[in-house]
């Protein structure tokens, strides 16, 4: 049903948004833990950082992205130093781009769930003899775990619907950066609307099914403290 | 050895200056209304607070002074909070074994003294079940349990039997009362209800607004002239005594308390039984000849050692012949006709003794 290049374009967007989620929570879980702990007065600041995605359109973050990574941009002139490819239009730069686009979507459950969870279990642990690194592994992660799931199903379906990100520093280069997305935009322009029914219907149903996901896990998301 | 607390530091607009010496063995009772900084106190024995500075040593073991703080992980005092502050997401032989698994030393020996630990506070059978199935006094057990398997240093308990109906509370006080006989290792109670410390406390430390108001063995305490406590209408002392001989005819018991016999009903009682009698000084009167003929069965000879008036009432310290402390509230009219001043020699009527068995 599909054409192979609409297969690959699948396969592309299934393995950016795979990267872009692990890539996600090593990220994100330590930021969350410090915006629920801090008593920083500046972190709304950073908040509000983190938030920015949810508001600015994709094609603003992706333009920043592109003069960043480009060719000219700081980051491509240190590539370029270290006889390094620019990362604009690679598989890399897609990751890069993906990861600043959904962070609010793996942060946020995931804070949220720290917060929830209050000191108190903290306490108990470090009573019962478990140091910092013991206490964030053995209690707070497993205690928040339905958050962080929360927020990676969230990042990897937010990442699967990308569109204007990668228009803007991935380009077009099929089974390089030539996603799902960008393959419908196609289509629709070479008005094969047969072939944009096929990838759409299937970007569909993927994200409904993980959003079932999500709020399945919402359901029982209150993580009782006592 | 002794448990010597000093403590200072101001958290928002509360004030905490307290210090105070508790003996290392037994049960200290931090007592106090609510706001009077007695979980500050806990929390800061425990190393949770870092904003509050001062001096804690048990024994040679120092925790804190001015240029040391050993993080809460090191210090092996175990921490029973207000709500039994299970870990969600283990089991209740999860929640047991949290400590003990953290625990360098003897991992054999752990274990054995787990398992006696589990069956003394009844929890076989629950060992498998999550915390969010269980009913309040079974969450409270397996805290105590998960805070005493590491054999802890010092036991902090913070209200061990609040958020509980009263019925629970009941079967649940005499259970504490055995666990703490037994147990080897001092214990730091937070409590605001008398009952709780009559019956656990061996010494006392009166809080209020963030300072130590007095400090001493529950039966000095209690019985202070002094103390705004022995002048209330709530006034009541504790004596420890041993149960010497029953009376199986008249269903009665005698209890050796300070060189006298105080008699008592027998419900349950045994020869050779320790128990503490709560005598509250309403419930004593004076006479200064012994009476001949009355339904008062505990008349003790007394010596008077102080004396406060307060309006029309007075309050008596009187000394039982071997030490014992006990409270008398009369008219000071009565007071004054009797002439009854320090130094003199009297019998006090207890017209009802509770025993806390």
């Amino acid at each position: 049903m599909l054409a192979p290049q609409d297969l690959d374009a699948l396969g592309l967007t299934l393995r950016l948004a795979a990267v872009s989620t692990a890539v996600l929570l090593v990220l994100g879980i330590p930021l969350a833990w410090w915006l629920a702990r801090t008593r920083f007065r500046g972190r709304f600041v950073l908040e509000a950082l983190v938030a920015l995605p949810l508001v600015l359109p994709p094609t603003v973050i992706g333009f920043y992205l592109l003069l960043f990574l480009g060719a000219q941009g700081p980051a491509g002139r240190a590539l370029a130093a270290l006889g390094l490819e620019p990362l604009a239009f690679s598989f890399t730069g897609l990751v890069m781009g993906s990861v600043v686009y959904s962070l609010p979507f793996v942060v946020q459950p995931i804070q949220d769930a720290f917060i929830r969870l209050g000191a108190r279990p903290m306490e108990v642990a470090a009573t019962l003899g478990a140091g910092p690194w013991n206490r964030f592994f053995t209690v707070a992660l497993p205690l928040a775990r339905r958050g962080i799931l929360t927020g990676a199903v969230l990042g990897f379906a937010h990442t699967l619907g990308e569109f204007g990100v990668v228009l803007m520093i991935g380009g077009n280069i099929p089974g390089e950066t030539r996603v799902a997305s960008i393959a419908i935009y196609d289509h629709v322009e070479a008005l094969d609307y047969a072939a944009a029914h096929g990838l759409s219907l299937v970007l569909l149903v993927l994200s409904f099914l993980l959003l079932v996901a999500v709020y399945a896990l919402g359901r029982g998301l209150r993580v009782t403290p006592r | 050895m002794s448990l010597d607390v000093e403590l200072h530091g101001a958290l928002g607009d509360f004030t905490l200056d307290v210090a105070f010496s508790a003996p290392a063995s037994g049960v200290t009772a931090l007592f106090g209304p609510s706001g009077a900084g007695k979980t500050r106190v806990l929390r800061a024995v425990a190393g949770l607070d870092r904003g509050v500075r001062g001096r804690l040593r048990l024994g040679d073991r120092v925790f804190m002074d001015a240029d040391t703080f050993v993080p809460a992980e090191r210090r092996r005092i175990g921490y029973v909070f207000q709500e039994s502050s299970l870990f969600a997401h283990l089991d209740v032989a999860g929640n047991i074994d949290f400590g003990l698994k953290r625990q360098g030393g003897n991992a054999a020996g752990g274990r054995q003294q787990r398992d006696a630990l589990v069956s003394l506070l009844g929890l076989d059978g629950l060992m498998s079940r999550r915390p969010q199935t269980l009913s309040g006094g079974e969450r409270r057990r397996v805290a105590i349990a998960r805070a005493l398997a590491p054999s802890p240093a010092l036991l902090l308990l913070d209200e061990p039997l609040s958020g509980l109906d009263t019925q629970r509370r009941a079967e649940l006080l005499p259970w504490l009362e055995a666990l703490v006989r037994k147990l080897e290792l001092p214990v730091l109670l937070v409590s605001h209800q008398w009952d709780e410390v009559h019956r656990l406390a061996d010494h006392l430390v009166l809080m209020d607004a963030g300072r130590v108001r007095a400090s001493g063995t529950l039966g000095k305490v209690l019985g202070d002239l002094n103390l705004p406590l022995a002048r209330s209408p709530e006034a009541t002392v504790v004596l420890n005594g041993t149960v010497s001989t029953l009376d199986e005819r008249w269903g009665l018991a005698s209890v050796q308390v300070g060189g006298v016999d105080v008699t008592v009903p027998a419900d349950g009682l045994e020869v050779g039984k320790a128990l503490r009698l709560r005598i509250a000084a309403r419930d004593v009167s004076i006479a200064l000849d012994p009476p001949g003929r009355s339904s008062i069965l505990n008349v003790l000879p007394v010596t008077v050692t102080g004396r406060r008036d307060a309006g029309a009432q007075c309050t008596l310290e009187l000394s039982l012949p071997g030490g014992g402390r006990l409270l008398a509230r009369i008219t000071q009219r009565s007071a004054s006709e009797l002439d009854l001043g320090e130094g003199a020699s009297a019998f006090a009527q207890v017209k009802s003794v509770a025993v806390l068995p």
